[in-house]
């Protein structure tokens, strides 16, 4: 059982990842990311079966973590685009110098 | 109240003497200082409001109505001093007739206590501090009250009295302190309100300068007495006066190389208090001051300090015959030079600064020969007609200072040019100076001649085979006929033949109040019998004894003979005792005899001498620019020689680090560092793009990175 959610956990992970390099979407890139969270945190509960119940505590950190972030993501999104009027991350370059 | 109740805690009391609230003494100028500060504070807010509300005349307008700010301080100011100087006079008076050969030390609580230095907050009585303490706070009272004269339409009233009873406290720590770190403490509080109260009138640049520089050439010599105190301490491991005293036979060679080097340590450092040269150059500039802080700091205590420390370290300096030696020179030195200056000076403050320099010079005469006793006894009497002097002139300015405002006329009210015939407007200052001028002439019966009479009698008779004696005895007596010379000239010219003021001015002039014309007297009395405290013996059994009329015979010798035995001991075993006859032959009663009737002589045709000279107004002579009356008037132009050679060199100096070193070097290595910094960051920020994809294929890459040299 073990082997095959992990390996779900690296299908997910390697999505999200891939989610976040190529797409432009900022939305689309934040729910990659979310992705990338989720999968860790499968890989946390399959291996609490055989660890210890520790795995499933960090697990309901991650979630808090997330909820926390994704309303502070959204957020900020919302402000860029009634700014931009877009969400493509291409057109947000101030963040350099 | 710590202070309070500790002090009454009997600490072995010594020999049957009971100390009568030491710390009581102390603490009294500081409350004061307290209480007068607020309201110098509240005066101070409250004449910023009126400024800023723009009535500002209407200050002078008011003065007919005081406000609390200007009448609590008369109370106060003189108040803690009366109570001090009464606390003193208990003590005193309970020390008369108690053998107390170990000093009473009164220990508060402990100061520093670091390793193996422990340095207590502690008080020491003994019969030095005594007489210190009388003069300090007995002077110190009669200074105050006349200040409240004085200083009455001053709007610093409150200020000024804040920091004269400043300076009291911190001379008192001076005198008291029962080690060296305690005095330095006084040694430096008195500093500082001696230059705050030079500078008092501060919003003129002239007196904010002169302050600055006595504070300056004071710092050099705190470099010597800090030297001395760190050598004492390496050498003694301890700062306590007893302990070292106690010790210093033993722990240092006689004239050996830690002797003489703490000596001379101390002596640079007595050198920049006492206004000795070459540091002397500070206190004729001090008289930009009020004129009863002119009395009080630079006159009778504050510049007493070195020759307090000297008679303090006796021991120390009975160690060290080089040393010793080098505070007589520098003494007869000073005496000498100080005198020739004072007889070209018109300012009649400038005349009474380079005098008391002069007299300051026969003190250190008569400490570096081992007559402590003596020394002591010149501070005294010394203390009473200088300060005598000091308030006279001050009554005389603060005369002239009213008739010249009354017609708006803008000549110099301390210029003696400008006086003469002020005997008949101020009957009072007139006779009471003339008795400090007589007494600092050295006539008989007057306290001067017996105090400086015994110094130039213990130079000239200290080291009988040596010629340094003899020169230095020579010169103490020129310095006298000087003296005796530049003070009559000073009262000839002052209260003297016609005045010089003007028709318009000649109605304003006036006696002064009687709060100033009080200490006035109080002070001439003491002038006239300050003396007879310490009258030798073989005078007194002479025709000079005035028949039984000078009660004790070398009282104030034999009163301070507990605190300079150990130093006199060394003396005597080292030296041998003093001759019993002067250089070229004559006993004391002879040459008393002779000093009177040179010092009576030069008084009579000096008076004449100056009378018979027409003097006229400032405005209308010029100053002498030529020959020996030009160079004395230019004071040798030994501040001159200072700005040229010590003052612009330094400047001169500082002013190179701060263009070069500062601006160039230091400045240069910051900026540089800066500047390449920036540079590295605007390269490396050439990698940003700002695009979050970017980043994040970065990261990713990171990550892989180090998971691959995980698993490899």
């Amino acid at each position: 059982m073990l082997a095959e959610a992990l390996v779900l956990s690296a299908i997910l992970f390697v999505i999200g990842t891939t989610g976040v390099l190529i797409r432009r979407n900022a939305i689309i890139m934040f729910l990659c990311v979310e992705l990338q969270l989720n999968a860790v945190n499968l890989s946390f509960v399959a291996l609490s079966q055989y660890i210890g119940i520790e795995g499933q505590v960090f697990v309901f950190f991650i979630m808090t973590v997330a909820a926390a972030e994704a309303a502070v993501g959204l957020a900020i999104i919302i402000s860029i685009f009634r700014h931009y009027e877009t969400v493509n991350v291409d057109n947000f370059n101030l963040l350099k110098w | 109240m710590g202070l309070l109740t500790t002090g009454l805690v009997a600490q072995d009391a010594g020999g049957g003497f009971d100390p009568l609230l030491p710390g009581l003494i102390v603490l009294l100028p500081f409350l004061g200082f307290v209480a007068n500060g607020i309201l110098a504070l509240v005066a101070g807010t409250r004449g910023a409001a009126r400024v800023r509300a723009g009535n500002e005349a209407s200050e002078t307008a008011d003065n007919t109505k005081r406000t609390l700010t200007q009448t609590l301080p008369t109370w106060i100011g003189p108040g803690v001093m009366l109570a001090a100087f009464i606390l003193t006079l208990l003590n005193f008076v309970g020390l008369l007739g108690v053998e107390l050969t170990e000093p009473v030390i009164r220990s508060y609580w402990t100061w520093m206590a670091t390793g193996t230095l422990t340095v207590e907050a502690a008080l020491q009585l003994d019969q030095l501090s005594l007489i210190m303490m009388m003069v300090v706070t007995g002077v110190g009272f009669l200074i105050h009250v006349f200040s409240v004269g004085y200083m009455k339409e001053d709007p610093g009233y409150a200020r000024y009295f804040a920091y004269l009873n400043l300076f009291v406290f911190f001379m008192l720590t001076l005198v008291m302190g029962a080690n060296f770190p305690m005095m330095f403490v006084g040694w430096e509080g008195v500093g500082l309100c001696s230059y705050l109260l030079i500078g008092f009138w501060f919003q003129d640049r002239e007196k904010a300068d002169a302050g600055k520089k006595a504070f300056i050439v004071n710092r050099i010599g705190d470099f010597g007495l800090l030297m001395a105190m760190f050598m004492l301490f390496a050498l003694f491991g301890t700062l306590d006066y007893v302990a070292i005293f106690e010790a210093a036979p033993e722990v240092m060679a006689y004239g050996g190389f830690a002797a003489t080097a703490i000596a001379l340590f101390l002596l640079l450092g007595a050198i920049g208090k006492s206004a000795q040269v070459p540091l002397y150059v500070w206190l004729p500039d001090a008289m930009a001051g009020p004129t009863p802080v002119s009395a009080l700091i630079h006159a009778a205590t504050m510049v007493t300090a070195g020759v307090y420390l000297v008679a303090r370290a006796s021991v120390l300096f009975a160690l060290a015959p080089v040393g010793a030696a080098a505070v007589a020179t520098v003494g007869a030195v000073t005496a000498l030079f100080a005198a020739t200056i004072a007889l070209q000076q018109y300012d009649i403050k400038k005349v009474l600064a380079y005098s008391t320099v002069s007299q300051l010079g026969f003190m250190f005469m008569a400490v570096g020969v081992g007559a402590y006793a003596a020394g002591v006894f010149h501070l005294m009497t010394h203390a009473f007609f200088k300060a005598l002097l000091f308030l006279g002139a001050g009554a005389v300015i603060h005369s002239m200072h009213h008739a010249l405002h009354a017609t708006h006329k803008d000549w110099d009210a301390q210029d003696m040019r400008n006086m003469g015939g002020l005997r008949r407007f101020m009957p009072v200052t007139w006779i009471t100076m003339w008795a400090a001028t007589l007494a600092i002439a050295g006539v008989w019966p007057f306290a001067g001649f017996f105090s400086k009479d015994e110094i130039i009698w213990f130079v000239g008779t200290s080291a009988p085979a040596s010629a340094l004696y003899v020169v230095l005895w020579a010169m103490a007596i020129a310095t006298a006929l000087l003296t005796a010379f530049y003070m009559t000239r000073l009262m000839v010219m002052t209260f003297h033949g016609s005045n010089r003021t003007g028709e318009g001015e000649r109605g304003h002039l006036h006696e002064a109040p009687l709060s100033m014309t009080v200490p006035l007297g109080i002070l001439a009395v003491l002038s006239v019998v300050g003396g007879w405290v310490n009258v030798p013996g073989s005078i007194r059994e002479s025709i000079f004894g005035g028949f039984g009329l000078l009660p004790m015979s070398d009282w104030l010798d034999r009163w301070m003979e507990p605190v300079t035995a150990s130093a006199q001991a060394i003396r005597l075993e080292q030296m041998g005792a003093y001759a019993s006859t002067a250089p070229v032959g004559g006993g004391h009663v002879v040459w008393g005899a002779i000093a009177t009737g040179l010092a009576l002589a030069v008084v009579l045709v000096g008076a004449r001498l100056v009378a018979s000279r027409e003097i006229r107004p400032a405005t209308e002579s010029e100053a002498p620019a030529t020959g020996i009356r030009g160079l004395l008037y230019n004071k040798w132009y030994v501040d001159e020689f200072y700005d040229r050679f010590i003052v612009k060199p330094v400047v001169g100096l500082s002013r190179f680090c701060w263009r070069w070193i500062d601006q160039v070097l230091i400045d240069g290595t910051v900026n540089a560092v800066g500047t390449v910094s920036r540079g590295l960051g605007w390269f490396g920020s050439l990698f940003q793009t700002g695009q979050i994809n970017t980043y994040a294929f970065i990261v990713t890459l990171g990550a892989l990175a180090l998971l691959g040299v995980l698993i490899f």
